[in-house]
C-alpha cells in the first residue's frame, strides 16, 4: 500500500469471514433469546424496559404479601391464603397488560418497519420464525408467573408449612402455568400479527382478554343460580381464555378453581383439556398460515 | 460456471405476467438489471432467494436450484431490499449486530463484522443513535450493511440509489463497485435509470415487462450508445466545422453538439478545436441514455 502520513486511521481493507456459520437451529435459537429478552425490554431502549420491569414487580408484591401472611399467622392457619393455581386468575390482569405490550412488540414492530423479508431472506424458514417469536412469549410469560410462586413458595417452606404438600402444589401450578403463558401467549400474538400497528394490537388484545373473563363470570353466574343449570354454566367457561385454562388445570391437574362455574364431571374436563389444546394448535396453525403469506416484497 | 442462471422462467400473477420465458446468466462481477417499474426486477430477485415460487422454468444460484435448496442459498446471500426495511426505535449497530446473528454468525463474530460493516459502508458515529433519524443516503447504507455483514458470495440490491439525491447517487454507485473491486462479492444491482447502471456494471441486463431485451458486458454496450455532449460560450457552428474537419461526426441539438464517443482522444479534439477558436467550455459530458431508447433501438432485435 501506499505510505500514509502519521496520525492517519489506516483503513486495513476488507476482511473475508471464515469463522464459522450456524446452521438454522441456532439461528432460531438465538432470535428465540433476542424475542425473550425483547419482552423484558433488554437489549432495547430504557424506556422499553419500563414497563415489563414493573409488571414483573406489580405481579410479586401480592406473592410477598401472602408470604408474610403465612408467616405471622403460621400458628393460626395451616396453608397459604391463596392456593398457587389460582394466583395466574387472581393477577391475570397484569398478564393481560403484559402480553398486550409485548405481544404487538414482537410482532407488529417487524411488519410495520417491514423487517420480516430481511428475516426470510436468511437461512431461518417462517415456521423457525414463528416458533420463536412464539417460544420467546411465552417463556416470558411463564418467568412472570413463576416468579410469585416461588416467592410464595419460599415463604411456605420458612413458615414451615409442610414441604412435602407445598412442593407438590407447586409443581402442578408450575404446570398450570406453562398451560397459561401458551395460551396467553398464542392467541396474544395471531391478534398482534394481523395488525403492523401497535397501538391497535395492544388495545386488541386488551378487549379479548380483559372483556371475555367477566362477561362470562357473569354469563355463568346468571345461568348457574338463576336458571340453575350448572352444566351449561361450566361449558361457558370455555368462551374465555382465562376460565378455559381455569377448567383445564381444575380437572387435569386438580387444582383449585377461581371460575365462577367448573367442568362438569369428566366429559367436561375432556371437552376442557380438548379445547385447550385445539386452541393452542390453531394459534400455532393460524400464525403459520399467516406468515407463509407475508409478503416479501 | 454462472453465479446465476435461469431458463424459461416464468411467473405469472393472477392479473399480469411479471416474468416471461426469461433466460439469464450471470458471471462474477458487477451486474445491472435494468428495466422500467413494473419490469419485473424484483421478482426476479424473490425468485432467486427462494421466496417466492416461479410459475415455470428454471432457476439456480451457485448452481444450487431456487425451489429446492433456499435455505443453502440464502446462507450464502446478502439481500437488499427496494423498500424501507429498518426497525426506527433501534441503533444501526444494533439492528446490523441482530442481523448478522439471523445470518448464523457467532455473537462475538457478529460484533466485529458489524463494526467493520458499518465503517466500509460510511457509518461513523451516527452508528450509535436510533436508525429512526437518520437520513435517506444513511438509511440506505444500513439497508447495505445489513446484506453485507456476513460476507456474502453475491449481495443482490434492489434499487439502491432510490430516493438519494445526484451527491448520494454517486457515493453509493462508488460503494457498489467497491463491493465487487475490493471485497470480491458479486453484485447483482438493479435500477429503472441505465446511465448510472452503465458505469459501475461490469455487466448488463435489460428486461421489460419481463423478457430479455439485452444483455451484453457494459463494454460493447457502451461502443454502440456512449455520446459527448459539447456545449460552447459562441460560434458554435465553427467549431463543430473544425470538429467535422477533424474527422468526427458532429450532430447539433440546439446550442449543444454531440458527438459519438469512440474513444477518449476525443477529448483532445475538442480542447483543440474550442481552443483555437478561443471560446468559452460551457459543458462537456456523457450524455446518459433514458432507458427508452435502449428500448427503442432495440425493440426491432429483440424479436430474434
Amino acid at each position: 500500500m501506499t505510505d500514509s502520513p502519521t496520525g492517519v486511521i489506516h483503513d486495513i481493507g476488507y476482511r473475508k469471514y471464515d469463522g464459522p456459520r450456524l446452521g438454522r437451529g441456532q439461528v432460531a435459537r438465538a432470535l428465540y433469546a433476542h424475542s425473550l429478552r425483547g419482552a423484558y425490554g433488554l437489549g432495547r431502549s430504557a424506556r422499553a424496559k419500563v414497563l415489563p420491569m414493573l409488571l414483573l414487580g406489580v405481579m410479586c408484591i401480592p406473592a410477598f404479601v401472602i408470604a408474610v401472611i403465612a408467616n405471622v399467622a403460621s400458628g393460626v392457619t395451616t396453608e397459604l391464603v391463596l392456593p398457587y393455581s389460582r394466583y395466574a386468575v387472581v393477577t391475570q390482569g397484569i398478564l393481560t397488560i403484559f402480553v398486550a405490550a409485548q405481544a404487538p412488540a414482537s410482532l407488529s414492530r417487524d411488519l410495520r418497519f417491514k423487517t420480516v423479508p430481511l428475516y426470510f431472506s436468511r437461512p431461518l424458514e417462517r415456521s423457525d420464525y414463528v416458533l420463536a417469536k412464539y417460544a420467546g412469549l411465552a417463556t416470558a410469560l411463564f418467568l412472570l408467573l413463576t416468579a410469585p410462586l416461588l416467592i410464595m413458595y419460599v415463604g411456605a417452606l420458612l413458615a414451615e408449612l409442610p414441604a412435602g404438600r407445598e412442593t407438590g402444589d407447586l409443581l402442578l401450578a408450575l404446570v398450570g402455568a406453562v398451560v397459561f403463558a401458551v395460551v396467553f401467549a398464542g392467541i396474544a400474538l395471531v391478534v398482534a400479527s394481523l395488525t403492523a400497528r401497535r397501538g391497535l394490537g395492544v388495545a386488541a388484545i386488551i378487549t379479548i382478554f380483559a372483556l371475555s373473563f367477566p362477561a362470562v363470570s357473569v354469563m355463568q353466574g346468571v345461568i348457574r343460580y338463576e336458571v340453575e343449570n350448572p352444566d351449561l354454566a361450566g361449558y361457558l367457561g370455555l368462551l374465555s381464555p382465562i376460565s378455559l385454562v381455569d377448567g383445564f388445570q381444575t380437572w387435569v391437574l386438580d387444582a383449585s378453581s377461581s371460575a365462577v362455574a367448573q367442568p362438569p364431571g369428566a366429559t367436561g374436563g375432556v371437552v376442557f383439556v380438548l379445547v385447550t389444546f385445539a386452541v393452542i394448535g390453531a394459534c400455532w396453525a393460524l400464525l403459520n398460515l399467516r406468515y407463509r403469506k407475508a409478503s416479501v416484497s | 460456471m454462472p453465479v446465476i442462471q435461469t431458463e424459461e422462467l416464468t411467473k405469472r400473477f393472477p392479473a399480469t405476467t411479471a416474468l416471461d420465458r426469461l433466460s439469464i446468466e450471470v458471471e462474477p462481477g458487477v451486474v445491472g438489471l435494468v428495466g422500467a417499474n413494473g419490469a419485473g426486477k424484483s421478482t426476479l430477485i424473490k425468485i432467486l432467494l427462494g421466496l417466492s415460487p416461479a410459475t415455470s422454468g428454471r432457476a439456480s444460484v451457485f448452481g444450487l436450484d431456487v425451489t429446492k435448496e433456499g435455505p443453502r442459498i440464502r446462507e450464502r446471500v446478502g439481500y437488499m431490499p427496494e423498500h424501507d426495511c429498518l426497525p426506527a426505535d433501534v441503533s444501526a449497530t444494533e439492528f446490523v449486530v441482530h442481523m448478522a446473528r439471523m445470518s448464523g454468525l457467532p455473537a462475538n463474530a457478529a460484533r466485529e463484522r458489524t463494526a467493520d460493516t458499518l465503517r466500509h459502508v460510511g457509518l461513523y458515529e451516527e452508528r450509535y443513535r436510533p436508525i429512526g433519524g437518520y437520513s435517506t443516503g444513511m438509511k440506505q447504507r444500513v439497508k447495505l450493511a445489513q446484506a453485507l455483514v456476513h460476507d456474502p458470495e453475491i449481495v443482490m440490491l434492489d434499487e439502491p440509489t432510490n430516493g438519494l439525491d445526484p451527491v448520494g447517487r454517486d457515493e453509493m454507485l462508488l460503494l457498489i463497485r467497491r463491493i465487487w473491486a475490493e471485497f470480491g462479492i458479486t453484485v447483482l444491482v438493479t435500477s429503472h435509470l441505465l446511465g448510472e447502471l452503465e458505469r459501475i456494471s461490469d455487466h448488463v441486463v435489460v428486461i421489460d415487462a419481463g423478457t430479455l431485451l439485452r444483455s451484453s458486458s457494459t463494454s460493447e454496450f457502451t461502443r454502440t450508445s456512449q455520446f459527448l455532449v459539447v456545449e460552447v460560450s459562441a460560434e458554435a457552428d465553427a467549431v463543430a466545422a473544425t470538429l467535422t474537419s477533424a474527422g468526427l461526426t458532429v450532430k447539433r441539438d440546439g446550442a449543444q453538439l454531440v458527438l459519438s464517443l469512440d474513444d477518449d482522444e476525443i477529448y483532445d479534439a475538442v480542447r483543440d478545436a474550442v481552443a483555437a477558436h478561443g471560446v468559452g467550455l460551457i459543458r462537456l459530458e456523457q450524455r446518459r441514455h433514458h432507458i427508452a431508447e435502449i428500448f427503442g433501438e432495440d425493440q426491432a432485435g429483440a424479436a430474434r
